[in-house]
């Protein structure tokens, strides 16, 4: 038997991508996630904060996805959960294994990959030291504390200022742990402005930029930590250092897009997002199999995960109707403070279309603009009163500008970078 | 009254227990640590050496490679898991090119098999991610690589099923000497035995003193490590050695049992034998000189990082004697000590049988163990068996490593008792993949609550004091029905 659609994975990203699959007339559609519940990352995210542009309202993360949950109710989209997918192929094969049929092979005629992201752990960051138990990433101690009731300590130091790191020590904090400092080896948080203000300044949690673990010490639980200045090349600074006592480190320092399966399916992969190289219908260099939210890169809001995930299904109704016309496409280009943007290639044909693009620069710019220029002639710009890099931000290109330009690639720039 | 007490439940103590459980003794092991296998042998290359590199007429050398030639047997019963892949010790230049004429001729005196010298064009097409600038190499068709924690747990295992009596958590703090036998306490309990078999690894010199030979001196010697996912493991097919240098036998590129890439050891005399800190510096040492071998790996692939501490002392060679009647001493025992270690075992014995310890062989005796059930080495057909009897092998537990509840389950009801997070992680190797237990810990956890009886807040990653959880949330700890719901 053979799908219309698999969807990988039952995150926002993968909910939002069947349900839009299913109202562009795609009936026959199977999301597949190995948690025992859908939602994904949402599950774990008791706090408010989600849903502010979609639907203009502060939902928590279970709340934001039960708004999809519940709408799969009234629709012939089936769901397995509890069902590890082990590899897809590039003939959109779909190896799973599960309780209670086993192993099995599924066959698609589309497949959309919504696997999310996994934490970037002590050894990505190599921290030198002992090892102790008591260094968690932020949201183990989050699916510790909100999934299964109990505190991974007491005295506690965070690594990284990225959103989770903040949100956990808020949480840790009103569950009475002493949160003692958030370290931030970059000299701004990468976290959103709100959260630092909620979360930190609110119950008096120092942050200290510029600064990072330069030592984990105790041989059985954690029993402290040296830390350390840093300049500018990010560089300790000697002399700079000093201990602190703490029986646990959370780590927020980081996510990365899971991609084991789109490896094995020899999937292109950017080196810079670490997901599928997407075209503007969010189809990867296989052809039929789309990508979506946190595994293609990392968003900060779920707001835009669902948009992306409506993208990609929009894009896989057409391949699965046959009418998804070879396109010929043009790369898109990051520079001068841009780090990515996403997707990286944009079809040609279809010229009456607007493509957003989303993009991430390498630090902060006050009142600065992004250019985009094809062939050296400027075809958009856009005025932003901050850019950060903790922020994901965007641009629309309007295809019809591109048409006449001799051009090798689009390049995305923040002026005077 | 023991026939035999063995200190230390490392790999050689685990060697020579498997190897009486083939007698009619009775047998002791005493190890101050919660499992088997927690000290250096948990943290080393993990490599069957060829034995090239021992120096010939030495202990060194002829039990590395008497022991390299019993691993095939071993593995086939006790299936630890063992892959002859090869090794390379690289030339850069003529002067390189000298040294490795060198190892070749000791590795002909040594006796061992399958050498040869090879040029670069042989190098670059089997390993093509070696430095092009690469001269010639050794080439040694016999060495290989073990998981060295899953050998010494394999062999533990067997012993105990064979009559072998494990004490873990039973650190060995006296032993007296009354009317020729042993009384060794550990604490408030005493172990009356025949023999004693000292094989307490770093603390063996502590260990001689405490039964009045005070001769011994071990001085650790740090190795630093890093391991990479998987998905890099293929940069090294076969052991990339570098020449060695001035005492130094430089940083090696493996690919382990499992499949990950792993870079190390450099070489540091430190002063405690607690001390496996990896250092900012040490790390660094260890990926530069790496590099010149394999210039292209991807350091933002680092999973973890380890160090391990040899057991050297001023003299070169392994001490493997009896040095007070009844008391036999293995001291010093620093690479090649795991691959020797079948072979120390055999060497024990011997010394064993001239002092007059009866050696009458068991008629039960099983020399097969149960190897652990690992689906990824399953067809697809027999997956789907194993899942029509017990469900819970269709559940991904650990997702880094495809580990099912029912691989975990299996590795918790052997003969060596599992109390932690990192014995499992040893055995089932769930938590030892690219998240490093980020996602699977508290399932894991549930796991050990629900088939060993602990409380969430009992479990601990090793050791007695290394608690994962600190107590209950606030919510929790007030009964709310959502919590009890999930639990
Ligand atoms: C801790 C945290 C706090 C956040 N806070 C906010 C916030 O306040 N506001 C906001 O707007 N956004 C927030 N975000 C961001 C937002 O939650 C994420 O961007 C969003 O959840 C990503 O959705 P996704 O579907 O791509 O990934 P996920 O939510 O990670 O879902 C991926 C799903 O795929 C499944 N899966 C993966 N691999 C397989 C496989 N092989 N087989 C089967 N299933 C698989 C996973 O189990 C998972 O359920 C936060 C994110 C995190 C991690
Ligand atoms: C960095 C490094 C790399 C290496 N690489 C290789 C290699 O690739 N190939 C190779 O062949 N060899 C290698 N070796 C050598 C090999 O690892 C060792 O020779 C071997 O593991 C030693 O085993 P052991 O049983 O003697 O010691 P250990 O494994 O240390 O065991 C000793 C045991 O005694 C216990 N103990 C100590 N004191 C007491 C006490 N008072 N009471 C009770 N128990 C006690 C300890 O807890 C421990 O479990 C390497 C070593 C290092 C450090």
């Amino acid at each position: 038997m053979v799908y219309d659609l698999i969807v990988v994975g039952g995150g926002p990203a993968g909910l939002a991508a069947a349900l839009k699959a299913y109202d562009e007339g795609i009936k026959d559609i199977l999301i597949i996630e190995r948690d025992y519940v859908l939602g994904g990352i949402l599950n774990q995210c008791i706090h408010n904060g989600f849903g502010l542009h979609k639907f203009k309202e502060e939902l928590t993360g279970p709340e934001y996805s039960e708004k999809y949950i519940e709408r799969l109710k009234d629709t012939s989209i089936k769901v397995k959960t509890e069902t590890m997918v082990l590899k897809v192929t590039e003939d959109r094969e779909v190896h799973t294994l599960n309780e209670k049929e086993g192993f099995q092979v599924l066959k698609a005629k589309s497949l959309i990959l919504a696997m999310g992201c996994r934490e970037r752990t002590r050894g990505a960051i190599s921290i030198a030291g002992a090892r102790p138990s008591g260094v968690f990433t932020a949201g183990t101690a989050q699916r510790f504390i909100n999934l299964e009731g109990y505190m991974p300590g007491k005295e506690v130091v965070i690594l990284g200022s990225g959103d989770i790191g903040l949100i956990m020590a808020r949480r840790m904090t009103l569950e009475g742990a002493n949160v003692k400092c958030v370290l931030e080896l970059m000299p701004y948080s990468n976290g959103l402005t709100r959260n630092i203000v909620q979360c930190l300044d609110d119950y008096d949690i120092p942050l200290k930029l510029s600064h990072t673990v330069v030592s984990v010490h105790g041989d059985k639980r954690l029993e402290g930590i040296t830390v350390a200045k840093v300049d500018e090349n990010l560089q300790i600074i000697d002399g700079s250092q000093e201990y602190i006592s703490c029986d646990t480190l959370l780590l927020s320092v980081g996510l990365i897009p899971e991609n084991e399966l789109s490896n094995v399916c020899d999937i292109e992969i950017d080196k810079t997002t670490k997901g599928p190289v997407v075209s503007d219908t969010r189809e990867t260099s296989k052809k039929g199999i789309f990508a979506c939210g946190n595994v293609l890169h990392v968003h900060d809001l779920v707001d835009y995960v669902s948009e992306e995930a409506e993208i990609a299904a929009v894009g896989a109704a057409k391949f699965i109707k046959n009418s998804a016309a070879e396109q010929k496409s043009i790369k898109t280009k990051g520079c001068n403070g841009v780090t990515y943007v996403v997707p990286q290639k944009v079809g040609l044909d279809d010229q009456d279309k607007v493509v957003k693009m989303y993009l991430r620069v390498n630090k902060v710019y006050d009142n600065s603009k992004i250019k985009v220029t094809a062939g050296g002639v400027e075809i958009a710009s856009k005025k932003y009163d901050r850019l950060i890099p903790g922020e994901m931000a965007s641009i629309n290109l309007v295809k019809s500008k591109l048409k006449g330009i001799d051009m090798d690639e689009v390049v995305f720039e923040v002026e005077g970078a | 009254m023991y026939d035999v007490s063995i200190i230390g439940a490392g790999v050689v103590g685990c060697a020579i227990a498997r190897e009486l459980s083939k007698y009619d003794l009775k047998v002791a092991v005493l190890e101050k640590d919660s499992d088997v296998s927690n000290g250096t042998s948990k943290a080393n290359s993990g490599i069957v050496h060829g034995g090239y590199d021992a120096a010939p007429g030495t202990l060194k050398a002829k039990l590395c490679v008497k022991g390299n030639q019993m691993f095939k047997q071993l593995d086939s019963e006790l299936k630890f898991g063992y892959n002859k892949c090869g090794s390379y010790v690289l030339a850069f230049d003529e002067d390189d090119h000298k040294e490795i004429l060198k190892l070749y001729e000791k590795g002909v005196k040594n006796g061992v098999k399958n050498m040869s010298i090879v040029n670069k064009s042989f190098i670059l097409a089997n390993e093509p991610n070696v430095n092009p600038e690469v001269y010639s190499a050794l080439f040694c068709g016999s060495s290989g690589v073990i998981s060295p924690f899953e050998f010494a747990i394999a062999l533990a295992e067997n012993a105990a099923d064979n009559g072998v009596e494990f004490f873990l958590e039973t650190p060995v703090t006296a032993i007296e000497e009354i009317d020729g036998h042993f009384i060794i306490k550990s604490d408030d309990r005493k172990f009356r035995t025949k023999y004693v078999i000292n094989s307490a690894g770093l603390f063996s010199d502590e260990i001689a003193k405490m039964a009045g030979m005070e001769d011994y001196k071990i001085t650790p010697r740090k190795g630093e490590y890093l391991l990479f996912d998987k998905d890099i493991g293929n940069m090294a097919n076969a052991v990339l050695f570098q020449t060695p240098k001035e005492g130094s036998k430089g940083i090696l590129i493996t690919q382990t049992y499992h499949g990950n890439l792993m870079i190390g050891p450099n070489a540091k005399y430190v002063y405690d034998k607690e001390d496996m800190l990896t250092t900012k510096e040490g790390l660094k040492e260890v990926s530069d000189q790496a590099k010149k071998s394999v210039p292209n790996i991807d350091m933002s692939k680092v999973i973890t990082q380890f160090a391990g501490l040899r057991s050297s002392m001023e003299q070169y060679d392994f001490i493997i004697e009896e040095t007070k009647k009844g008391f036999v001493n293995l001291i010093g025992i620093d690479s090649p000590g795991l691959t020797s270690s079948p072979a120390i075992a055999l060497e024990v014995l011997d010394i064993l049988d001239k002092s007059g310890l009866g050696l009458d062989p068991k008629e039960n005796h099983i020399s097969y163990r149960t190897p652990y059930i690992r689906m990824d080495h399953m067809s697809n057909e027999e997956v789907n068996e194993l899942i029509a009897q017990d469900g819970s092998f269709g559940k991904i537990v650990c997702r880094c490593e495809s580990i099912t509840e029912g691989e975990i389950v299996d590795v918790l009801k052997r003969s060596i008792p599992v109390k932690t997070i990192d014995a499992i992680k040893r055995r089932a190797r769930a938590t030892m993949g690219r998240c490093q237990g980020g996602f699977c810990t508290p399932k894991v956890m549930d796991i050990m609550c629900r088939e060993l009886n602990m409380e969430m807040t009992d479990i601990n990653k090793s050791e007695k004091g290394s608690y994962i959880l600190s107590g209950k949330t606030q919510k929790a700890e007030g009964g709310n029905e959502q919590w009890s719901m999930i639990l």
